[in-house]
C-alpha cells in the first residue's frame, strides 16, 4: 500500500500518458510538439497558481481568493501600463509579485491573528478583491492597444522554442521543489498540516506558518495576474473568474490532502497538467467545450474518492499476526 | 502519616534546573499548584503521582508548550522564561512526550532534526549533513534505522526510537522522559534503561516519570511526588520503600479506597463467543453476569478499549456472535448497543465522552430523547428533571445544569458521561479507564458508584491500567495481552503480580 | 474527602429571556434596524410598500437555501454545490417544458433534481466519508457543467404563464408568495433545530461527531437527511428563480453559494459548526436584503455591494475577536 501511495504521481503520470496516447490515436495532430507547447503554455498559469494553493492546502488551509487576486494584480499591472507604458517588465513583475503577496498576506494575517477559518477569510477576500477592481477601473477595460508592446510581448517572447510564460511556470516549480524540500519554512508546511499540536512541541508557530503559506499563494497568484492580462491582452473586472475552483481541483487531483500534511508539488503540478490536456483536447476531439466544467467536476469528485480509500486507517495493529502481515506487505 | 526523608539533598549537588511556586490554572481546575521541582546533573529524578496529579502539566510547563500563571524557572540559578517550544530547547531542556509529537510525511532524520536542522549553502538544509547527523545519533542509541527513510514506514517501537534520537539531537542538560515505556516491549525497555545510563554517565539530568515501581526503582536516585497538582514530597530513592511512595501519591494507605462489598452474582446477562478483527484482537469469548464487575486488566494498547469498542457497535468484528440474556443479537451501531441495554464510558473523555459544547442537561438526555420528548419535539421540563436525577445521584458538583460539560472539572465531566448512561437504564456498562486524570475525591465517588450498580443487578465491565483499582472493584479479571486474552482469573487468584506476569507475557514464578 | 454532599443544581444560572439579550442575534436586530433606519433617510423611496416589497425578491430565494444551509453548517458540513442545483435544477424543468407538461410536473421534476443532487453529495460525503467541502466543490463544477452540456450558450424560455406564480405572484396586497414561503421555511426550520430531537442530534454533531457518535446518534444518517434538505432547499428556490425570471441559463445563481454561506456566517453560525440559531439567519437575510436595496437605490453598482457583503462576512467575526484581544 505504501509503495501504491508513493507512486501516486506515477499513477498521475501513466494517468496523463494514457489520456493523450489515446487522443493522439484518433487526432495525431494533438502531439505535435507545437500543439504541446500550446497545451503547456495555456497550462501555464493552472500550474503557477496550483503550487501556491498546494502549499496553502498543506498547511491545513484553502484558498479561495487566487482568482481574484490574479485578477486585481492584474488590473493593477495593466493601469499602471497604460499611465506609465515606459516602465520597464521586471518593475511590473516585481509589483505584480508585491502586489499578489500583499493580498495574500491579508489573508494570512487574518487567519493567524485573528484564527477566523482560512474559508471564510478567503471567501470574503474572493468578493472583496474583485470589487476593489469594479472601484479603481469603474468597470472600464483595459484593451490590448491601451497596452505597450512590451507589456503584452513579455509572456508570448519564445526563448528556446518555449514561451515565457510556460519558463516561468518551469522556474516557478523549479524554485518550489527547493523551497519545499530544502527549506526549513518548506519543511514546517508539511508538519504544520500534517500534526499541528507535535508542530508546537518541536517550536514551530502553525499560525506564522499558515501565514507563509497565503503570502506565497497570494505572490504567485500576483505573478499569475500580470501575465494573465498581458498574454490575453485584456483586463476587465471578470477575467478569471471561477479560476479558483480549477486551481484547487488540479491539487486535489493532484493528491494533495485536503486534511492537509500529505501530497507534493509534483503531484499538483500534474493535476493541473491532467486538466490542461483535458481543456485542450475537447475541441481537437470534437467534443463542445461545454463539457469542460462537468467534466472537471467529475474528476475532482473521482480524486477525491480515490484519495480517501487510498488513505484511509485500517484500524490500530494489535495482533502479532497482523503486525507480520503488515510488515510483509511493506517489504514487498 | 510519616513524611520519608524530605529535603535530604547533598550538599555537593547544585541542582541544574530548579521550579520555584509553579502554578497553573486551567478552566475549572488547578492542575498545578505552588509547586516546586529540582533536577540535579547525572542523576534520574522519577516523578511520581496519579493520573491528574500534574505530571503532563509540569512536563508542558518546562517545556515551553503552557506558560506557567506564576512561578519560576532557573537553570544554572539564572531564571528563565520560556514562551515557546524553542527556548525551552534553546536553554537545554529536551522531552520525550506520551503522546508521538512526530510527522508521518517527513523523513525521519527530518523528524530528528525540525526545528533545528543544519544549513548549507543559501541558508538551505544541507539533507547530506543532516542525514549524517541523524544516523550518527541512531547508531548511537542502537536504533536499527536508516536516516532517510520516511517515518510513514515505520511500526510504533521504531518511532518511539526517532522520538529518543530526536531529544537526543539537541545537547540537552535535561532530558524529560514522560512514561517513555508505556509502549515498549521487555526487550525494547531494557536497551532504554541503557540508553538512560549512557545519558546520566555524560552528566545530563533526567526528569523519568513513570507508573511502574519496579523500574522507578531500578534506575531513579531521587523522587518527587506530586498529588492534586501539589508537590508532596522528595528526596532520595535510598530513604524510601514502596509503600512509603504510595502513601505519599494517595495520602493514605491503598486498602481504604475501595468500597468493601460483598457481591451477589446474578444469571448472565452478556456473552460473547469467538469475536474477532482483523487487525486489533481475535478469539475473545467472554460472560458477563449481573451484579458482577469484571475487571479488564492489561498494558495500554492490549486491545482492550478496541475489543469493548467492538461489543458497543463502534467497529465491526470480522467473526463471533454476541448473546444478550442468553439471546443472539447484532450490533451494527451504538444507537443498537444502546437499544439492546449497552452503554460505554469511554476511556476520551473529551472526544468520546461528553460533548464539552453542550450542556449538562442536553449531554446527559442525548441518548435517552425519545423518552424526554413526545412525537420528536423536545421537552425541557422533562430533559431537566432526567439530568437531575441522575447528576444529582451522582453528587455532581456544577453551577447549573444549562452550564456548558466543557468548563467542568474531569472528574466532574465523568459523572456527567456516567450519568447519561444511567439514564438510560442500562443492564451492562462498559467503563474504560473510569478515574484516569480525575482527582481522588471523584475516583472514590465513582468506585463506591460502582459498586452501587452492581449492587442494584447491574453487570459492569471495568477496563483499568491501575492495579490497585483493578484489585480493589473486580470480581473476577480477564487480562488481555496482545489481542488476545491472556487469562482469566477469579477473585480469590488475584494478586498484582499474577496480572503484571500475564499482561507482561512472563511466566509464573517457578 | 468526605465532605461531598448532594445538593440541589439549578437549572439555569440566567433566564433565557436575559440570555436572548444578550445573544448575537440581538445585536444583528440592532444593526438591521440601524440599517433600516438609515436607509430611510437616504432615499426618499426607500419607505414604499411596493418598494420594500421588491426588495425582499432580493434575499427570499437565497434565505430558504440558507435555513437549511444552516443546519448542515451547525453539523460541521458545508455544501458549495447549491446555486450549481439551482441551475440543474432549472435545467431540469426547461428542458421538460418540450413536453408540454402541466406546473405540478414541473415543480415535481425541480424538487426531484434537487434532491437527487443532494443526495449525491450526502452518499459521497456520508457514505464514502469524503470532506464536504471538496466534495461540492467537485458537484458545484459537475452539476453547473450537467447544464451547460444541455443547454450550451443556449436558454430555455416559455415556461407555462400559472408557473410564473412561484416568483411574481402575490398573496395579498404586496406580500408576495416567495416571501410567505420563506416566512413558513423559516418556521418549519426553526422549529426543526430547536424544537425536536433531531435538531439536538444536529447540535450534538457539530460539537462533536464522535461524542455524538458514542452517544447512540446515528450521524451518518443525520447528516445524509441535511444534504437532503440543502438540496431540497436548492430545488424549491430553483423553483422560485426560474419562475421569477421566467428563463434558464447555465449562468443562473452563478456565485450564490458565497452569498448563501456569508449570510449563515453572518446569522451567527459558526463556520466550524455546533452553534448557530435560524433566528440569526432570519435577521441576516433581512440585514443583506436591506444593505442591497440601500444601496441599490443610491445607485451603487451590484459589485461594490459584494465589497460590502465580503467586509461583513469577515468583519462580523474578526471585531468580536478584535475586542477580545484588545481588552486581554
Amino acid at each position: 500500500m505504501i509503495r501504491l501511495l508513493k507512486s501516486r504521481e506515477a499513477l498521475l503520470v501513466a494517468v496523463i500518458i494514457a489520456l493523450t496516447a489515446l487522443i493522439a490515436s484518433r487526432f495525431p495532430a494533438f502531439i505535435a510538439p507545437a500543439n504541446l507547447v500550446n497545451v503547456f503554455t495555456d497550462t501555464s498559469p493552472l500550474i503557477i497558481l496550483a503550487i501556491g494553493q498546494a502549499i496553502v492546502i498543506l498547511t491545513r488551509c484553502i484558498d479561495l481568493s487566487v482568482a481574484s487576486n490574479l485578477a486585481l494584480t492584474g488590473m493593477v499591472c495593466a493601469m499602471v501600463n497604460v499611465a506609465y507604458p515606459d516602465l520597464p517588465i521586471p518593475v511590473i513583475i516585481g509589483m505584480a509579485l508585491m502586489l499578489g503577496a500583499a493580498l495574500g498576506a491579508i489573508n494570512g494575517i487574518l487567519v493567524w491573528k485573528l484564527t477566523i477559518p482560512p474559508i471564510v477569510v478567503t471567501l470574503g477576500t474572493l468578493t472583496i478583491y474583485r470589487g476593489i477592481i469594479f472601484v479603481i477601473s469603474d468597470g472600464a477595460w483595459v484593451n490590448a492597444h491601451e497596452m505597450s508592446a512590451s507589456f503584452t510581448g513579455f509572456p508570448r517572447a519564445e526563448i528556446l522554442g518555449l514561451p515565457v510564460l510556460a519558463w516561468l511556470a518551469i522556474l516557478t516549480a523549479a524554485t518550489f521543489f527547493v523551497v519545499i524540500a530544502r527549506t526549513p519554512l518548506g519543511r514546517s508546511f508539511y508538519a504544520v498540516g500534517g500534526n499541528p499540536n507535535a508542530s508546537v512541541y518541536a517550536g514551530i508557530n502553525v499560525g506564522r506558518t499558515q501565514f507563509w503559506a497565503f503570502v506565497l499563494s497570494g505572490m504567485l497568484a500576483g505573478l499569475t495576474g500580470y501575465l494573465w492580462v498581458a498574454r490575453y491582452s485584456v483586463a476587465y473586472v471578470d477575467i478569471a473568474k471561477g479560476f479558483e475552483l480549477e486551481v484547487v481541483a488540479a491539487c486535489v487531483i493532484g493528491g494533495i490532502a485536503i486534511a492537509g500534511g500529505a501530497g507534493t508539488v509534483m503531484g499538483a503540478i500534474l493535476g493541473a497538467i491532467f486538466l490542461g490536456i483535458i481543456k485542450n483536447a475537447l475541441p481537437v476531439v470534437g467534443i463542445s467545450p461545454f463539457w469542460q466544467l462537468a467534466i472537471s467536476g467529475a474528476a475532482i469528485v473521482i480524486a477525491v474518492a480515490f484519495n480517501a480509500r487510498a488513505g484511509r486507517a485500517k484500524g490500530r495493529i494489535i495482533l502479532k499476526k497482523a503486525e507480520a502481515q503488515a510488515q510483509g506487505a511493506t517489504a514487498s | 502519616m510519616s513524611q520519608p526523608a524530605l529535603n535530604t539533598t547533598e550538599a555537593q549537588d547544585t541542582p541544574v534546573l530548579r521550579l520555584a511556586g509553579i502554578t497553573k490554572t486551567f478552566p475549572g481546575v488547578k492542575a498545578l499548584n505552588e509547586v516546586s521541582l529540582e533536577l540535579y546533573p547525572g542523576q534520574v529524578t522519577a516523578l511520581i503521582g496519579e493520573n491528574g496529579a500534574g505530571k503532563s502539566t509540569i512536563v508542558k510547563v518546562l517545556t515551553g508548550i503552557y506558560r506557567a500563571d506564576g512561578g519560576t524557572i532557573s537553570v544554572d540559578d539564572r531564571q528563565v522564561n520560556f514562551t515557546s517550544a524553542e527556548d525551552a530547547t534553546a536553554a537545554g531542556i529536551t522531552a520525550i512526550h506520551q503522546e508521538t509529537v512526530l510527522f508521518d510525511e517527513l523523513s525521519v532524520a527530518e523528524n530528528i532534526f525540525i526545528g533545528h536542522a543544519p544549513r548549507g549553502r543559501f541558508g538551505l538544509i544541507d539533507t547530506a549533513a543532516m542525514n549524517a547527523r541523524a544516523q550518527g545519533i541512531l547508531d548511537r542509541i542502537d536504533a536499527p534505522l536508516t536516516a532517510s527513510t520516511p517515518l510513514k514506514d515505520l511500526g510504533i517501537a521504531n518511532k518511539h526510537l526517532v522520538a529518543i534520537a530526536r531529544a537526543l539531537s539537541v545537547d540537552a542538560r535535561v532530558v524529560i522522559m514522560d512514561e517513555p515505556t508505556a509502549a515498549l516491549s521487555q526487550k525494547e525497555i531494557e536497551e532504554l534503561y541503557d540508553l538512560v545510563g549512557r545519558l546520566k554517565a555524560e552528566g545530563r539530568a533526567i526528569l523519568f516519570i513513570s507508573h511502574k515501581f519496579d523500574e522507578i526503582f531500578r534506575i531513579a536516585d531521587r523522587y518527587a511526588v506530586f498529588r492534586d497538582g501539589e508537590h508532596v514530597g522528595a528526596g532520595l530513592m535510598a530513604n524510601v520503600t514502596e509503600g512509603d511512595l504510595v502513601q505519599l501519591m494517595v495520602g493514605r494507605s491503598v486498602d481504604q479506597i475501595f468500597p468493601a462489598r460483598e457481591a451477589k452474582i446474578g444469571a448472565e446477562v452478556l456473552r460473547i463467543e469467538g469475536f474477532a478483527h482483523p487487525t486489533e484482537f481475535d478469539d475473545i469469548s467472554l460472560m458477563l453476569n449481573a451484579g458482577e464487575i469484571l475487571g479488564f486488566y492489561g498494558l495500554v494498547g492490549a486491545g482492550r478499549s478496541e475489543l469493548m469498542q467492538a461489543i458497543f457497535g463502534i467497529t465491526k468484528p470480522s467473526a463471533g456472535t454476541l448473546h444478550i440474556g442468553g439471546e443472539a443479537r447484532t450490533i451494527h451501531s451504538p444507537a443498537d448497543a444502546i437499544a439492546n441495554g449497552i452503554v460505554y464510558v469511554p476511556e476520551d473523555r473529551g472526544k468520546q465522552g461528553a460533548v464539552l459544547g453542550l450542556p449538562i442537561f442536553q449531554n446527559v438526555t442525548l441518548p435517552s430523547l425519545s423518552q424526554t420528548s413526545k412525537r420528536g419535539f423536545l421537552k425541557l421540563a422533562n430533559e431537566f428533571a432526567l439530568a437531575r436525577e441522575y447528576t444529582e445521584r451522582l453528587e455532581l458538583r456544577a453551577a447549573a445544569l444549562d452550564q456548558d460539560v466543557g468548563n467542568l472539572s474531569g472528574g466532574n465531566q465523568q459523572k456527567v458521561v456516567i450519568a447519561k448512561w444511567l439514564a438510560t437504564k442500562p443492564r451492562v456498562i462498559i467503563l474504560d479507564e473510569p478515574t484516569k486524570g480525575i482527582d481522588i475525591g471523584s475516583k472514590a465517588a465513582v468506585h463506591s458508584f460502582m459498586a452501587e450498580l452492581a449492587a442494584e443487578g447491574l453487570a459492569v465491565i471495568m477496563i483499568s491500567s491501575e492495579l490497585p483499582e483493578i484489585l480493589g472493584m473486580s470480581d473476577r479479571v480477564i487480562v488481555m495481552r496482545e489481542g488476545l486474552i491472556a487469562a482469566e482469573l477469579a477473585r480469590d487468584e488475584l494478586s498484582a503480580e499474577t496480572l503484571v506476569r500475564h499482561a507482561a507475557g512472563i511466566g509464573a514464578p517457578s | 474527602m468526605t465532605d461531598i454532599t448532594a445538593r440541589q443544581i439549578p437549572d439555569r444560572l440566567q433566564s433565557p429571556v436575559l440570555k436572548a439579550f444578550k445573544s448575537w442575534e440581538t445585536l444583528l436586530l440592532a444593526v438591521a434596524i440601524a440599517i433600516f433606519i438609515t436607509n430611510s433617510f437616504l432615499s426618499p423611496y426607500f419607505l414604499n410598500a411596493w418598494n420594500l416589497s421588491d426588495a425582499t425578491f432580493n434575499f427570499t430565494e437565497k434565505a430558504m437555501i440558507a435555513f437549511a444551509m444552516a443546519l448542515l453548517i451547525v453539523a460541521g458540513e458545508i455544501d458549495l454545490s447549491v446555486a450549481s442545483i439551482i441551475a440543474l435544477a432549472s435545467t431540469a424543468m426547461g428542458w421538460a417544458l418540450q413536453f408540454d407538461v402541466g406546473v405540478v410536473p414541473l415543480v415535481l421534476i425541480g424538487l426531484g433534481t434537487g434532491l437527487v443532487c443532494g443526495a449525491f453529495n450526502g452518499f459521497l460525503v456520508t457514505g464514502l466519508g469524503l470532506p464536504s467541502i471538496v466534495v461540492t466543490i467537485g458537484t458545484m463544477s459537475l452539476f453547473r457543467g450537467i447544464s451547460y452540456i444541455i443547454l450550451g450558450d443556449q436558454g430555455f424560455r416559455g415556461y407555462p404563464s400559472e408557473f410564473s406564480y412561484f416568483g411574481q405572484g402575490y398573496v395579498w396586497w404586496v406580500i408576495s408568495f416567495e416571501f410567505v414561503l420563506f416566512a413558513v421555511l423559516a418556521l418549519l426550520y426553526y422549529m426543526l433545530l430547536h424544537r425536536t430531537n433531531f435538531g439536538r442530534a444536529v447540535y450534538a454533531i457539530g460539537n462533536n461527531p464522535t461524542g455524538a457518535l458514542f452517544s447512540g446518534i446515528r450521524v451518518a444518517r443525520v447528516k445524509f437527511i441535511l444534504f437532503l434538505l440543502t438540496g431540497l432547499m436548492a430545488g424549491v428556490a430553483a423553483i422560485c428563480l426560474t419562475a421569477r425570471l421566467g428563463s434558464t441559463r447555465p449562468t443562473i445563481a452563478l456565485g450564490w453559494e458565497l452569498e448563501i454561506v456569508t449570510m449563515v456566517v453572518l446569522g451567527g453560525v459558526n463556520i466550524l459548526g455546533g452553534s448557530g440559531t435560524i433566528p440569526g439567519v432570519v435577521i441576516a437575510a433581512f440585514v443583506m436584503g436591506l444593505v442591497t436595496f440601500g444601496l441599490g437605490l443610491l445607485n451603487v453598482p451590484g459589485i461594490v455591494m459584494s465589497i460590502f457583503i465580503g467586509c461583513l462576512l469577515i468583519g462580523v467575526i474578526a471585531l468580536p475577536r478584535l475586542w477580545s484581544m484588545w481588552r486581554a
